[in-house]
């Protein structure tokens, strides 16, 4: 029992995730600033936003469920820590995992956005109501792709529901990206998980210029830092997930420790750079584009993958 | 009619740099109606340019708006110099084309930037931006200041562009020109932007006439009309250059207008500081004695459309009536027509793509008393107001 607390809290769930997303925040805030001629903020600067959001005053609005809006950023941060352990114990090779816990991840993984939404819906704020449904069609969008993704993984790995043994049949055969199949898929998550991260080009459930941060808008002080944790776990175990299903994992015997980091911030890289070089897309148009586009490649990959490409 | 709710733009949102209040009636995503209420910054303008000398209206109109703070002095200067009918020199017309035109150039880049930053493509909107600061810091070397330039006078301008300054100036167009055909490019070839903006916020040329709506605005919906030609002023009839029109009428014809706008302004300069060199240093201003009783029209063509300055004097140093009208006060009411019937993130850029500057179109609010028809709140309700929501505060932080 003490063993699973600590997985839970100290590592790799909640304390090290946070730590490791929160440096990868910094990152993609650097990238972002040095692609627009900016300085960027220092190496803490994450931390010191959490800590300063920690000390600022929780405002709870008038018109909405006092309950539900507070209660929301904890299942928030229980979901996004239960899905880091899920995801990194057998990503970094600590602990086999069991039989099907890819099945976990995928139900674990969207506690975060239905918990977002919850919690817009809770505030009372009709900007928040537009984010919040919004964030529904969203996630309606990239579910599919991301699920027809997992299912080419699964084929490809010899029908197996382990992420361990997913990890180890790419150890053994090479890693998935080396494929046809791979690639395409690999595509297809990238853009998913862009769309899970909210970032632009399907950031329209925050949409600063339209509806001033939507599902955010009500949140301040402690809940707001909540939000903000759950961001930074999301921002390494996602990546991490990518690594896992594409990369052969994140091995931290010896020298692989530095390929396992540079895969992760690779993955990052990419994600900031489609981030820096597109404007927000209308929801119509980002539901358009999974269902159509991204459906569409990751049949293909599943088809290649029934071929062994 | 279905449940409505009012999603609301304002009066302090993250897309407008200032006051102003837009109700949009929903219903899910799309927008049916839209209200739109202003009186949040109105400075009564009008009214202090009567209580000040022709010569110190100038610094006031400057003031309206910070960024096309040449386009008020120049439809002033024309109106007031229309009275006693003054020729200014020849130089003094260059000068000023030169920098009404090299404010066109940082309005158009600094639009392109806030367009980017609403559209959430934040670097389009540093990079936007980062292109402007060298023009800002030409204004900065030639006026003395980065903006409100107080370049204009009465007969003139209030100094001159010298050789050294104008080769600068050159240089650093240079610059901006490969930049601003780096960022046209980007724009007008990205295709996540096509999808974006095509289409959206159409504005066709029949709504341009029944709004009456000016400048890149009306262009881009193919209506051709510039002041700069229609009615030349300073020296827009002695150089050569063309009015750039569009006929989509969406979002991406305004953008595109006003980025090939850039190009023709950066043409229009180089011509000006050509001739420049060929003229005497130093004749830059009529003498102007006094301002006789009448009235005078004036316009000039700000980066946002027509700038109307009407001018009523009767003998004496300042004016008795100084009306003005910037481009805004009719593109704004464009949006009943671009932003219905669209959804909410259409109605974003769509409000954004006329470039509206509200402390120009700011008026006056008078509110009323919706079951006796009464006006409400004059000076002395709202002080009272005030006074009152004082003493409440007091009582709330003695209680502590």
């Amino acid at each position: 029992m003490a063993k699973e607390i600590f997985y839970f809290l100290i590592f790799p769930g909640l304390l090290f995730s946070g730590v490791i997303g929160g440096f990868l925040s910094w990152f993609d805030r650097k990238l972002t600033a040095r692609v627009q001629f900016r300085q960027g903020p220092p190496l803490l600067q994450p931390l010191y936003d959490f800590v300063k959001l920690l000390a600022k005053e929780t405002m709870i609005p008038k018109y909405g469920s006092p309950t539900t809006f507070l209660l929301s950023p904890v299942f928030a941060l229980f979901g996004a820590s239960l899905a880091a352990v899920f995801i990194l114990l057998p990503a970094l090779g600590i602990d086999g995992g069991f039989n099907g816990d890819l099945l976990v991840i995928i139900y674990v993984l969207n506690i975060p956005s239905v918990t977002y939404i919850i919690g817009a819906l809770a505030s009372g704020n009709p900007l928040a109501a537009v984010g919040a449904s919004r964030e529904m069609k969203l996630i309606l969008s990239y579910e599919l792709p991301f699920l027809l993704v997992l299912v080419s993984i699964i084929i490809k790995a010899g029908m197996t529901i382990n992420l361990a043994e997913i990890v180890e049949y790419q150890v053994l055969h090479g890693a998935f990206i080396g494929s046809l199949s791979g690639i395409i898929g690999f595509i297809t998550i990238i853009m998913c998980i862009q769309a899970k991260l909210g970032l632009v080009p399907f950031d329209m459930a925050e949409g600063e210029g339209e509806i001033c941060d939507g599902i955010m808008i009500e949140s301040s002080g402690t809940i707001l830092a909540m939000y903000k944790f759950v961001k930074y776990i999301m921002l390494l175990i996602l990546p991490a997930l990518v690594c896992t299903l594409f990369m052969s994992g994140l091995s931290v015997s010896g020298i692989n420790i530095l390929w396992s980091v540079l895969k992760i911030l690779g993955v990052v890289l990419l994600l900031t750079l489609i981030r820096n070089t597109n404007p927000r897309v209308r929801i119509k148009q980002a539901m358009r584009f999974f269902w159509i586009w991204m459906n569409l490649f990751a049949i293909i990959s599943i088809v290649l993958a029934v071929f062994g490409l | 009619m279905g449940k409505r709710t009012i999603v609301p733009i304002g009066p302090y949102h993250p897309l407008l740099e200032e006051p102003e209040f837009f109700k949009l009636y929903c219903d899910g995503e799309t927008v049916v109606d839209m209200v739109w209420e202003t009186g949040y910054n109105h400075r009564g303008i009008e009214k202090i340019c009567e209580s000040k000398t022709f010569e110190q209206v100038f610094y006031v109109v400057e003031r309206i708006c910070g960024i096309c703070s040449t386009s008020h002095p120049f439809a002033y200067a024309n109106a007031v110099e229309s009275i006693p009918g003054v020729e200014i020199p020849l130089r003094a017309k260059y000068i000023r084309s030169v920098i009404g035109e090299l404010e066109r150039i940082h309005s158009h880049l600094l639009w392109v930037g806030l367009a980017g930053h609403f559209l959430g493509y934040n670097t389009v909107f540093m990079w936007a931006w980062k292109y402007r600061e060298p023009v800002l810091d030409m204004f900065e070397i030639i006026t003395g200041n980065r903006n409100s330039y107080a370049m204009f006078t009465i007969g003139g301008v209030r100094r001159d562009i010298n050789s050294e300054q104008a080769d600068l100036l050159l240089k650093v167009l240079k610059d901006v020109e490969v930049k601003s055909k780096m960022l046209t490019g980007a724009v007008i070839d990205d295709p996540v932007l096509h999808a974006r903006l095509k289409g959206v916020g159409v504005l066709t040329a029949q709504d341009i006439h029944d709004f009456g709506a000016v400048g890149p605005t009306a262009r881009a919906s193919g209506v051709d009309i510039d002041v700069r030609r229609d009615d030349p002023y300073a020296a827009y009839d002695l150089v050569d250059w063309k009015v750039i029109t569009a006929s989509g009428g969406d979002v991406f014809a305004k953008a595109e207008v006003r980025l090939l706008e850039i190009f023709e302004s950066i043409s229009i300069i180089r011509q000006c500081l050509q001739i420049l060199q060929t003229l005497p240093e130093g004749d830059i201003k009529a003498k102007v004695k006094d301002i006789p009783a009448g009235i005078g029209i004036g316009h000039a063509e700000a980066p946002r459309g027509e700038v109307f300055h009407f001018v009523k004097s009767d003998g004496s140093n300042s004016p008795v009536r100084h009306k003005i009208r910037a481009p805004s006060y009719t593109c704004i009411p464009t949006f009943r027509r671009s932003c219905i019937g669209g959804t909410i993130s259409d109605a974003a850029i769509a409000t954004a793509a006329v470039d509206p500057c509200y402390c120009c179109t700011e008026r006056m609010a008078q509110a009323y008393d919706i079951n006796t028809g009464e006006k409400r709140y004059n000076a002395a309700e709202l002080i009272r107001l005030s006074q009152m929501k004082t003493e409440e505060i007091k009582k709330q932080l003695l209680k502590r």
